[in-house]
């Protein structure tokens, strides 16, 4: 077994694993969840494949930048679904909960938009997973220890991500019902506002955004985004040791375009919402 | 006072065309070649130590000489970027602050190891 190859593809799969984690908490009572999500891992990881077979190509494309538009691209899109399913759970949510306790379930269920959750989990999987299909490739194509051991660490490593993912999960759903999508809607705008910094310094590294002050400020002393506690914090609320001005800018447009509409659209009065409270 | 008073501008001017010409030959006289090259290779990053200059922009280029891919990864420089076996990237570096910034080849971190020293 090697450490070095589990610790790697671990660093690589606890990403998807928390969104994928997350996504299964938000979508709790949800028929046909686990089809979306199993379904978008499997794209995801057909995915990540592609674009590792393809790793060469897209590095040469669009003048050298095509890695970062890609990125950005996955990541932008990503954000984009989890604000859809941020507003959609503001306006329903509540209602969810409801038909939750009632054991009424199957009102609400037709207009979730699963497919936004299938997505990101499919786009998610395949950014972080294309690193370790890239790293394994690398092993397999040959390398001083032997493989098998190296691929034992992969598989063990990709074992540690899964157990964070379910660990997250099972945590989400010892919070009582009428709180528990309170709280998954606003894990998933940290983590939509996360991906819009990341995906705003890939645009920045492809020198297509201005950086804004390449650090803002350093706080790798403290906790250094390297570390396994600082990745899962990067995930889950975007924690970056160095951010850059670019970075902080759509962190935080992202946090009030999304946290603002969820909030609007979730107030018990809002004009938006009498078509689901009345069901 | 009329004519030294002429003398003093014309001066100025001349001091001002010269500290441009100072400032601006260096970076003309360089032109395209302003690129510094980094190089992974056994999965050890060459040289360990890059010598860049501070306050000027320039081209990085990352090669990586070994079969399989490497991700090179800069958190002091905000780069994140994978590189296929045999194959090199070439990446805009803005103009840096004096001072030492660590690089790593992620797939190899043990190993690869450097830092760009920008003076």
């Amino acid at each position: 077994m090697d450490p070095s190859s589990a610790l790697i593809v671990f660093r690589e799969v606890l990403e998807a694993a928390l969104v994928v984690g997350i996504v299964m908490a938000g979508s709790k009572g949800v028929a046909g969840r686990g089809l979306w999500v199993g379904g978008g891992i499997v794209a995801g990881v057909l995915g990540a494949c592609a674009v590792a077979a393809g790793a060469g190509a897209i590095q040469s494309a669009a003048a050298g930048v095509g890695q970062e538009l890609l990125n950005a691209t996955i990541l932008f899109a990503a954000v984009g679904m989890l604000g859809w399913h941020c507003v959609w759970m503001g306006r329903h949510g509540r209602d969810i909960a409801r038909h939750m306790s009632q054991v009424s379930r199957a009102v609400v269920q037709g207009s979730r938009p699963l497919y936004a959750l299938g997505v990101v989990v499919g786009l998610a999987v395949a950014r972080e997973g294309s690193e370790a299909v890239l790293f394994l490739y690398g092993i397999a194509a040959g390398s001083d220890s032997p493989a098998l051991d190296l691929l034992r660490g992969g598989l063990l490593g990709l074992a540690g991500g899964a157990a964070v993912g379910a660990a997250i999960y099972f945590g989400l759903m010892r919070i009582p019902a009428r709180y528990l999508f309170a709280v998954t809607t606003w894990m998933i705008i940290l983590l939509a506002a996360g991906m819009a910094s990341q995906g705003a310094g890939f645009l920045a590294q492809a020198d297509l955004l201005p950086t804004l002050g390449r650090r803002l400020w350093d706080t790798s002393g403290i906790l250094s985004d390297r570390a396994i506690l600082g990745k899962v914090l990067h995930t889950l609320v975007g924690y970056d040791a160095k951010p850059s001005g670019i970075q902080l800018l759509f962190y935080t447009t992202t946090l009030l375009i999304i946290g603002s509409l969820t909030w609007i659209l979730g107030r018990p009065n809002s004009p938006a919402a009498p078509a689901a409270r009345a069901a | 006072m009329r004519r030294s008073g002429r003398w003093v501008w014309m001066a100025t001017v001349a001091v001002a065309m010269g500290v441009c010409a100072i400032g601006t030959v260096p970076q003309v006289a360089r032109g395209d070649d302003n690129s510094y090259v980094l190089t992974f290779k056994d999965n050890k990053i060459e040289p360990a130590e890059l010598q860049v200059p501070a306050g000027v922009e320039f081209k990085l280029v990352v090669k990586n000489a070994d079969q399989s891919p490497e991700e090179f990864e800069s958190s002091d420089l905000k780069i994140e970027k994978v590189i296929a076996g045999g194959s090199e990237v070439e990446l805009t570096i803005k103009p840096l602050d004096p001072g030492s910034y660590e690089v790593v080849g992620e797939f190899h971190e043990d190993t690869a190891k450097g830092q760009i020293v920008a003076k």
